[in-house]
């Protein structure tokens, strides 16, 4: 699996591709392969306030279940609402049409703390 | 050859909804010997409700017939081999059923006065006597009614002292082997949780541990043996760097049935520890419950028991209730009667030498199948085994199978599988507990099966991929149960 | 020993092939100091001859076979021969947590017919497959309102069962959560409305009522659902009768139900075990804390059921779990199950109008002390309550419980329950002994 050049990563498995003030976040094709089959996704409400490192929401598959910590800090100003009805999408396609939130961050220069894609690929290797 | 099982006819059945029709029933009340009460003149109508929409209407025929196919659709103990670890999957003795049955027992009401049931509180004390004789430990109570509202009490027991002390601690230490009740617990009784890792011999890291104790630990959770069937060797070190930062050693007892008649937790430093009756005590799972979840203290703790506690004037029982320092009831009544007269009654047949041979030959089991299976699977710590073996699915798993299809084809044996999964801290864990009442010819028959599939692992994957093959129903999309969950029966229109 | 299915030789055998000489080198690697180092203080075993004889010694001291007026939570109903017939089998008995659905579908098909009946006769969407009781059940619907609206406080009525409200305390105190009490009316003995009405605040998780209440009345549930609901607070229904649904108007307005199915076939046995329930609305589910069975299908198409939603479960969530609660009362829910079954649609109702009829028959004998509607049990005023329950025993009938047990203010009245099995002479001998 190739990893966008463009996004950055947090060592919890999530990424986040910036636009502007506005960062999209997701989850990883690592991390969904390691849940296995994802069955539920539990998203923050448009107005949330997310803070970098602290949990957003979860995803839950059959045997396992963990929290979505976000990747930057801000307001959540979307959620992706097919995910509610529709979670294997996580697992089809991770990078894409199943991100989770929008968030408008108040502190676009933590993404410097994130990993770029090269380093976040050797991490998830060899975890 | 599969030699334990071969196929069977099943009956259909539907659900019970679906075998419903209008008018009829499977009772008879008596004819009321006082004049009718119309209920919307007595309650309100606006009380009263109309028909229970849905709710079956069948035959005592029907109902019959209805259950017992479903029975037959279950593994059980009375079947066989159940050799889910940690779980304690033993026989359990259809006397006790008979006594738990007995009418002066099973309908005594809970608020029927003190001098109406001095029987059922010398049943009590008689089994609070025999399990402080079995634990080492100085006072015990019986009301909480499942292992894990046993850890419960447990940690509120721990919490209360410390608060009583001036200071009830932050946080409790668990071992990333534990059971999922534990730090589940941990958060309930409002402190937090430090994980400590196991070392490469699955124990607890003594000078790990010596580390982590602070003047904020409140205790540590263990269970002895621990989830990987070994034996703590250095519980007594354990439990003095506790001690000596004024924290307290929790057991887990899950496990006990390896230890009863050997060796006693309130001998090696343990202060407070739950007991599970329906593991190590026999009383019956059925299915899923009732448990009961025994909770032993060294004295220090006593004060804090849930109230009331057993008491005796001259030669009466009663109840005290005036216990200022108690942390409260954790249940209404007094426990699971039920279930607590069913383990007395296990400890009265096997006596206090039958429940060291009961161990002894657990633990015989137990590193039986481990001899015989340490040459096709990989054993999880060469340690020495207690009353269950662990082993890793690395062998199999690079052939692109996992312990989780051994178990499903392990169905097609005859035997309910193993424990998947767990702990944690083994890649593909099967965790194996055969407890003492299996023989040797079920125990040779189970370790055929897995060898069996081990070759399978090797010769046609896919036969074990696609298991079980043999069920009524083929494998189970859990799946596609938890993405559209569908909890109750409607009605098609 | 009869449960231990090896011989000597075998065990011999055995010890060979694991290059042991005898059975105490299977533990000597464990350290000599924590070693018991005598036989336990226990006498040798038993026969079941000695066994029953022992239990049934015990059982003979314990009013065996005396009629019985106690509620208050236990109630004394019929048990249909079906019930043991169907929990005795083996497979039921014997088998554990159906954690595998292919040869568990028996234990999974009935826990999903229970959890269906669960939610017709509550008027909820979802219903676990049980908890340990209703004592349990209660504390566990609290901490389920304060995950659910994020607040801190409880309001519970005071004439919720007294045993019920400690163990509440008991599982809040470490949590962070303030529980209140709302006081019942003196006259009619339900919850004062009004207070309930003053201390539910923008802070209330939820507001706990039991209908009957402990004192037997019903209360008026959609008002309060009305009073919580304004404050953003849920309603939290206990009911501890079961047979009352039978007849009573389901609490469609409650956001969470927590019960005790005790009068479903569960014999009283001096408390326990026993099984609760958790029920709620659907968009509560993935709150409810305890087991959930699921319907799917297997690789055929075939329906199947499993345990399902289990990612809300100690064994997957460890800390943030809903609870840590891991096993049902799965063997207890099967009786509740069998005993539904039986009685059906026109039984429940038929044997609830049999307990409300044989209940008012007494109560129209004696003096009430709440004026609030009751259903098979009620508060009545007496001169001496003990004296009546000695007298009473003489007869062998169990009387009422006092209820100074709990409320001091009540000194005067005693707690009296009828049931499909209080005989009419019963009854009358109970209204004499309690004039005199």
């Amino acid at each position: 699996m190739t990893y966008p050049e463009n996004f950055r990563y947090t060592k919890e498995h999530e990424w986040v591709r910036v636009e502007g003030d506005t960062g999209t976040i997701g989850l990883t094709f690592h991390a969904q392969k390691e849940l296995g089959d994802i069955v539920f996704v539990d998203l923050p409400k448009v107005g949330a306030k997310a803070e970098q490192g602290k949990p957003i929401g979860a995803v839950e598959s059959v045997k396992a279940a963990s929290d979505i910590y976000s990747p930057v800090s801000g307001e959540v100003i979307a959620v992706n609402e097919t995910l509610a009805t529709a979670p294997e999408k996580l697992n089809a396609d991770p990078h894409g049409e199943a991100w989770l939130v929008k968030i408008r961050m108040s502190a676009p220069a933590e993404t410097a703390s994130l990993l770029s894609a090269a380093d976040y690929e050797a991490y998830a290797g060899a975890e | 050859m599969i030699t334990k099982v071969r196929s069977h006819l099943s009956q259909n059945e539907p659900l019970l909804f679906e075998i419903s029709s209008p008018g009829k029933q499977g009772y008879q009340l008596p004819e009321l010997d006082v004049p009718e009460v119309d209920p919307a003149a007595a309650l309100g109508a606006a009380y009263v409700r109309s028909e229970i929409e849905g709710f079956p209407e069948v035959s005592e025929v029907d109902a019959i017939r209805h259950f017992t196919r479903l029975s037959t659709w279950n593994y059980a103990i009375d079947l066989g081999l159940y050799p889910l670890g940690s779980c304690t999957m033993k026989y359990n003795p259809r006397i006790n059923e008979q006594v738990a049955r007995t009418e002066g027992l099973a309908w005594i009401h809970p608020y029927q006065a003190e001098s109406l049931a001095q029987g059922a509180m010398e049943i009590l004390a008689s089994l609070e006597r025999a399990l402080l004789e079995i634990t080492g430990m100085e006072a015990i109570t019986l009301q909480p009614a499942a292992g894990a509202h046993g850890e419960l009490t447990g940690m509120m027991l721990v919490r209360a002292m410390l608060e009583a002390r001036g200071n009830p601690r932050r946080t409790v230490i668990v071992p990333d082997s534990a059971h999922g009740t534990n730090p589940a617990t941990v958060r309930m009784a409002g402190y937090e949780i430090a994980n400590i890792a196991s070392n490469d011999q699955g124990m607890i890291d003594i000078a790990a541990l010596e580390r982590m104790v602070t003047e904020d630990t409140a205790a540590l959770m263990l269970t002895n043996p621990n989830t990987v069937g070994i034996f703590e060797v250095h519980i007594r070190e354990i439990a003095a760097i506790l001690h000596a930062r004024g924290a307290q050693l929790y057991m887990d007892g899950a496990n006990m049935n390896a230890l009863a008649g050997i060796a006693r937790p309130g001998d090696f430093g343990v202060d407070v520890m739950h007991l599970n009756l329906h593991k190590t005590f026999s009383t019956p799972h059925g299915g899923g419950g009732p448990g009961s979840g025994p909770v032993a203290v060294k004295q220090h703790l006593e004060a804090f028991l849930p109230k009331p506690r057993l008491a005796k004037d001259g030669s009466q029982w009663r109840w005290n209730y005036n216990r200022p320092q108690s942390i409260g009831r954790v249940r209404a009544f007094y426990g699971n009667f039920g279930v607590l007269v069913r383990a007395l009654a296990y400890i009265q047949a096997h006596g206090g030498p039958g429940l060291k041979a009961a161990t002894m030959d657990a633990l015989l089991n137990a590193n039986y199948l481990r001899k015989l299976l340490e040459p096709h699977y990989q054993i999880a710590y060469p340690a020495p085994s207690m009353h269950e073996c662990v082993f890793s699915d690395s062998r199999q798993a690079a052939r692109g199978v996992s312990t989780g299809a051994i178990a499903k084809r392990l169905i097609d044996y005859g035997f309910h599988p193993y424990t998947v999964n767990f702990p944690l801290i083994v890649h593909g864990a099967l965790m194996i507990e055969p407890t003492e009442t299996e023989g040797k010819r079920e125990l040779d028959a189970f370790a055929e099966a897995l060898i069996a599939i081990a070759q399978e692992v090797e010769q046609q994957p896919a036969l074990v991929l696609e298991a079980p093959h043999s069920t009524r129903v083929s494998r189970v999309d859990e799946t596609g149960a938890a993405r559209n969950p569908v909890l109750k029966f409607t009605a098609r229109t | 020993m009869r449960y231990l299915p090896k011989s000597d030789l075998e065990r011999r055998q055995m010890l060979e092939t694991l290059g042991l000489a005898r059975m105490e080198d299977l533990y000597a690697h464990l350290p000599n100091e924590a070693l018991l180092d005598r036989p336990l203080n226990i006498p040798p075993g038993k026969s079941e001859y000695e066994i029953a004889d022992y239990f049934r010694a015990r059982g003979a001291e314990n009013a065996m076979g005396f009629a019985n007026f106690l509620g208050a939570g236990v109630y004394s109903h019929y048990r249909p021969v079906l019930v043991d017939t169907v929990v005795s089998r083996g497979e039921f008995l014997t088998s554990y947590t159906p954690y595998q659905a292919e040869i568990s579908q028996g234990t999974l098909t009935s826990i999903f017919e229970f959890q269906t009946m669960l939610c017709q006769l509550t008027g909820m969407d979802v219903a676990n497959a049980s908890m340990y009781d209703g004592s349990s059940a209660l504390p566990e619907a609290a901490l389920m309102a304060r995950r659910i609206t994020g607040r801190h406080r409880l309001v519970v009525a005071r004439n919720v069962h007294p045993e019920h409200r400690e163990v509440l305390r008991t599982y809040t105190q470490y949590e962070r959560i303030e529980v209140e009490e709302a006081d019942y009316n003196a006259e009619s003995g339900c919850v004062d409305v009004k207070q309930v009405e003053s201390k539910t605040d923008d802070a209330t998780a939820a507001v706990l009522i039991q209908s009957p209440n402990f004192f037997g009345v019903l209360e008026n549930v959609g008002q309060l659902a009305e009073i919580a609901h304004a404050k953003g607070a849920l309603l939290v229904f206990l009911f501890t009768e079961a047979v009352s649904l039978g007849l009573l108007e389901p609490p469609r307005d409650a956001d969470i139900v927590a019960g005790e199915l005790q009068s479903f076939a569960i014999p009283p046995s001096y408390g326990g075990p026993f099984a609760g329930i958790l029920a709620t609305k659907e968009k509560f589910m993935r709150q409810l804390p305890g087991r959930l069975v699921g319907q799917t299908k297997d690789a055929n198409g075939n329906r199947a059921f499993c345990l399902t939603l289990s990612a809300r479960e100690q064994h997957i969530r460890r800390e943030k779990a809903t609870s840590n609660i891991c096993t049902n009362q799965a063997l207890i829910a099967l009786m509740a199950t069998v005993f539904m079954t039986v009685y059906g649609k026109a039984g429940l109702r038929e044997l609830a109008v049999q307990n409300l009829s044989k209940a008012h028959y007494l109560g129209a004998k004696l003096k009430q002390r709440f004026s609030g509607a009751y259903f098979n049990e009620f508060a009545a005023v007496t001169t001496d309550a003990q004296a009546a329950n000695r007298k009473l025993e003489q007869r062998k009938i169990i009387g009422g419980l006092p209820l100074k047990r709990f409320y001091p203010e009540l000194e005067d009245s005693v707690l009296l329950c009828c049931t499909e099995t209080s005989r009419r002479e019963q009854m009358d001998e109970v209204a004499r002994v309690m004039a005199e």
